[in-house]
């Protein structure tokens, strides 16, 4: 178990008081501390956003990019440096609107990386827009009548698309995410996690309140079931799973590439020498 | 001697391997080649042709007129007829009287043995016509059906019997093959520098004309362990990259400029991570899906203004296939000594065109990284450390015992955190600005100039059109002193040689693939320099030297 304080995860942030993302920093913090990781094993990649500051705000190699850019530049991690633990953690509007077509095909590569979604249901940075996740009911500055579209549930997204782990958590309950967070490290291939982290300054209608309503632990479920998981995965309303919602072991990008073997092509040395042979084709 | 084949014919019938059966064979034979594609927007049916020009000489571009046209279906021989030129002939399965007219029953001679060969018969058939043998097409066959053991045998009848059905018309002689040249198209040959820069991770989507660079990396795949991804749209492409070059692999994107506009804000972002990158642009015509499969020089001013705000940036477009080579190589070696994004501009001219070319020479070729001395990092590692030339010593996750590496996309301290004072924007902002200053100083190329010491006039062109330009000036010269400067490297723009030119009684002539005069535009808006004309094309096709001899007169020493 490697010393918690490594990741300095207490320093000040541009977070507001009470804004679920400080737990799901300590969660983060004492899985990787607990899994035994140092902070320069550790590499996360974000988008823009609250929760893409997540790498200032705790001591890891950090790619802090573009708005729904997080996983691309991640999968390049994945052949350059297998031993390299690689957390992607964006928001709902980052994972899911900008992003949207990154998440669907990586979940068809299925690389070994942990995709940690805040899930807030509402856009918080820019001030209190709808997201994807967001509730119907919910009325913003530019859904002045309420959300005009049907909300996307991730995890049902997810089921359907046979992303290899699948599971969903509260900071609600820091210890539930914890685990979450280790069994997704443990899981070889995509893990999506998709967790509930209340606004507290714009969602005035997915509160903590709300959630402890409705969120229970699955129990009695086997996630290898898909049938089982699609129907798990559809509830959505009084009562919201939290859980390992469907995990399928299956090959990753990697292992899609048996040419690489067990190489970090990070450490690829070559020189012009060993290269020059490719010019007698063209002869 | 100079010798213009067309093969013409539907897309799908097969051009393709004639042209690279017939482009293997003349360069075995010791002839210089130079060849062109042009070709439709679909995968079947349409008209498609191919131009393969053969000398004794160097070749620097494509030949107007016809001298040999191998025409595959009946229709190609309307399409091209007006091109032939006076001693010409066209091969086809039309019967006619005409001079030159010459007839073979290739769909009848190929069903007796296989009907899919048809083409060989052609081959076999224009090797006799131009009085070669056909000891080297015979082994290009056996060579190009490699993989298909059971048909070289049935290629090789065809070829002997489309040989046997016609006469000689020409007496091109074998030169005895030359074994310091080679043959290479530009979309392989930017592939080929990557490789030798030791690429290892190359991710792109699909886009004409840069496809081929994809697939060209792809192949090598597995010999020698690197990774080819095709992404899910050009902003993952542009993102993977970044990601590999963070990760410590040397990365690099290809598209074209529908996916360069999709690369804008990657681009930024590498700019402002100060993460080396390579793209290569091969350009078509514009905008939008414009002309797919054609060629154009439009997208320099984009490339120079790529994504919002400023950012040291550096583009250079290599002037035919052998630069392609030597281009890409050095693109990526600067990317990773500046930490910048460097946009390779090649086109459909260069990128699906062959040209025989000096052996690389790969002696001078050295791969250099710049990434950090792990030794030389004391306490917390700076990601952005002030330094006097503004690089910061660049180190990769992992790297480092006991420190990690952070980038942001934000505005940024030392240490990549997100700053927003007007202090440290403005040492940011003055730090990458500090870089270019020491690229233009240190690693900049002026650009090239053939002609006398004081011309008349002088050609000023910038990437592909090196070529053309160049055998325009030869022509030019019989009657003008008329000098050329090409243009390799872009942005920066190097201004010494410009400034000495116009400072002369020289008319400068600017040439472009553009219609909107696009690098004489950069350069007045860097030297206040005016072009005295603009010889200007937009229509998809290159220039040939004759055509710039031509449109000179008309336009320019009238």
């Amino acid at each position: 178990m490697v010393d918690v304080n490594q990741y300095q995860a207490d320093r000040e942030t541009a977070w507001c008081p009470g804004c679920g993302n400080f737990p799901l920093r300590t969660a983060l913090a004492d899985a990787l501390a607990e899994l035994d990781l140092k902070p320069e094993e550790v590499t996360m990649y974000t988008g823009i956003g609250q929760a893409a500051k997540m790498p200032h705000y705790i001591k890891v190699n950090g790619f802090n990019g573009l708005h729904g850019r997080s996983l691309p530049p991640a999968l390049g991690m994945r052949v350059a440096n297998p031993k390299m633990t690689v957390i992607v953690e964006s928001g709902d509007g980052c994972s899911y609107g900008e992003g949207g077509n990154h998440i669907l095909h990586n979940m068809r590569r299925n690389p070994d990386i942990i995709h940690l979604v805040h899930d807030n249901q509402i856009y918080g940075l820019t001030k209190g827009q709808a997201s994807p996740t967001s509730v119907e009911e919910l009325r913003t500055p530019v859904q002045t009548h309420g959300v005009n579209a049907e909300p996307l549930n991730p995890v049902q997204f997810a089921v359907g698309m046979k992303a290899s782990f699948v599971a969903r958590s509260s900071v609600g309950d820091r210890e539930h995410l914890k685990e979450m967070i280790k069994e997704a490290k443990k899981h070889k291939g995509y893990a999506l996690i998709d967790v509930f982290q209340p606004c507290v300054s714009f969602n005035k209608i997915n509160t903590y309140q709300w959630y402890n309503k409705r969120v229970y632990k699955l129990e009695d479920h086997d996630p290898t079931d898909h049938a089982a998981a699609m129907k798990v995965a559809q509830e959505f309303g009084d009562k919201i799973p939290i859980g390992i919602i469907y995990r399928e072991e299956k090959p990753t990008f990697r292992d899609r590439m048996p040419s690489l073997e067990d190489k970090a092509l990070v450490e690829r040395d070559v020189k012009v020498e060993d290269l020059k042979y490719l010019i007698d084709e063209f002869k | 001697m100079d010798f213009n084949i067309v093969i013409a014919g539907e897309a799908g019938q097969g051009l393709k391997t004639v042209e690279a059966m017939l482009t293997k064979t003349f360069s075995r034979h010791g002839y210089y080649l130079f060849s062109t594609k042009d070709y439709m927007s679909r995968v079947r049916g349409g008209h498609n042709f191919m131009q393969i020009r053969i000398s004794d000489q160097k070749l620097e571009g494509p030949d107007e007129g016809i001298d040999l046209l191998l025409a595959l279906n009946e229709e190609s021989v309307e399409i091209h007829r007006a091109e032939m030129n006076e001693d010409g002939t066209i091969l086809s399965e039309v019967e006619s009287d005409k001079d030159e007219m010459v007839y073979i029953d290739a769909k009848g001679m190929a069903k007796e043995v296989n009907p899919r060969a048809v083409n060989t018969v052609f081959v076999g058939a224009a090797f006799k016509i131009m009085g070669l043998p056909t000891e080297q097409a015979k082994e290009a066959v056996k060579e190009h059906f490699a993989k298909k053991e059971s048909v070289i045998d049935d290629n090789l009848e065809l070829l002997k019997k489309g040989y046997q059905a016609v006469d000689q018309l020409y007496n091109l002689k074998d030169l005895g093959k030359k074994e310091d040249r080679m043959v290479i198209d530009g979309n392989s040959a930017v592939g080929l520098g990557a490789l030798l820069g030791g690429l290892s991770y190359y991710t792109a989507y699909p886009m004409s004309p840069s496809t081929g660079i994809l697939h060209y990396l792809a192949g090598k795949q597995e010999e020698l362990g690197i990774v080819v991804e095709q992404s899910e749209d050009e902003i993952a492409s542009i993102n993977m990259a970044l990601g590999g070059t963070y990760a410590g692999m040397r990365s690099m994107t290809g598209t074209s400029g529908g996916g360069l506009a999709l690369m804008a804000e990657g681009i930024g972002l590498a700019g402002i991570t100060e993460t080396p990158i390579v793209v290569a642009d091969v350009q078509r015509p514009g905008p939008a899906t414009g002309l797919p499969t054609r060629t154009g020089q439009g997208d320099l001013l984009f490339a120079v203004n790529i994504a919002q705000d400023e950012f040291p940036l550096m583009v250079l477009a290599p002037k035919d296939q052998e630069d392609a080579v030597y281009q890409t190589f050095r693109a990526l070696n600067l990317a990773d000594k500046y930490q910048i994004p460097v946009i390779i501009l090649s086109d459909q001219f260069i990128g699906d065109g062959s040209k025989t070319i000096p052996e690389i020479d790969t002696s001078e070729m050295k791969i250099e990284r710049y990434l950090v001395d792990p030794a030389e990092v004391e306490g917390e590692y700076k990601r952005y450390k002030y330094t006097e030339d503004g690089i910061s010593p660049r180190a990769y996750p992992g790297q480092l015992k006991d420190n990690i590496v952070l980038l942001d996309s934000d505005e940024h301290d030392e240490f990549a955190h997100i700053v927003e004072d007007g202090e440290t924007r403005d040492k940011m902002v003055e730090k990458r600005n500090k870089k270019m200053e020491k690229l233009a100083t240190e690693d900049l190329l002026e650009p090239e100039y053939t002609g006398p010491e004081t011309a008349d006039y002088i050609l000023v062109g910038w990437g592909s059109t090196a070529g053309p330009l160049r055998e325009g000036r030869k022509i030019l010269s019989d009657e003008y002193q008329v000098g050329h400067l090409a243009f390799n490297d872009l942005w920066p723009l190097p201004t010494k040689t410009l400034e000495e030119l116009a400072a002369g009684d020289a008319k400068l002539v600017f040439v472009e693939n553009n219609a909107g005069a696009q690098f004489e535009r950069l350069v007045r808006s860097e030297t206040g320099i005016k072009a005295d004309y603009n010889i200007l094309k937009d229509n998809g096709r290159p220039f040939s030297g004759k055509e710039i001899y031509r449109r000179f007169k008309e336009e320019v020493s009238k």
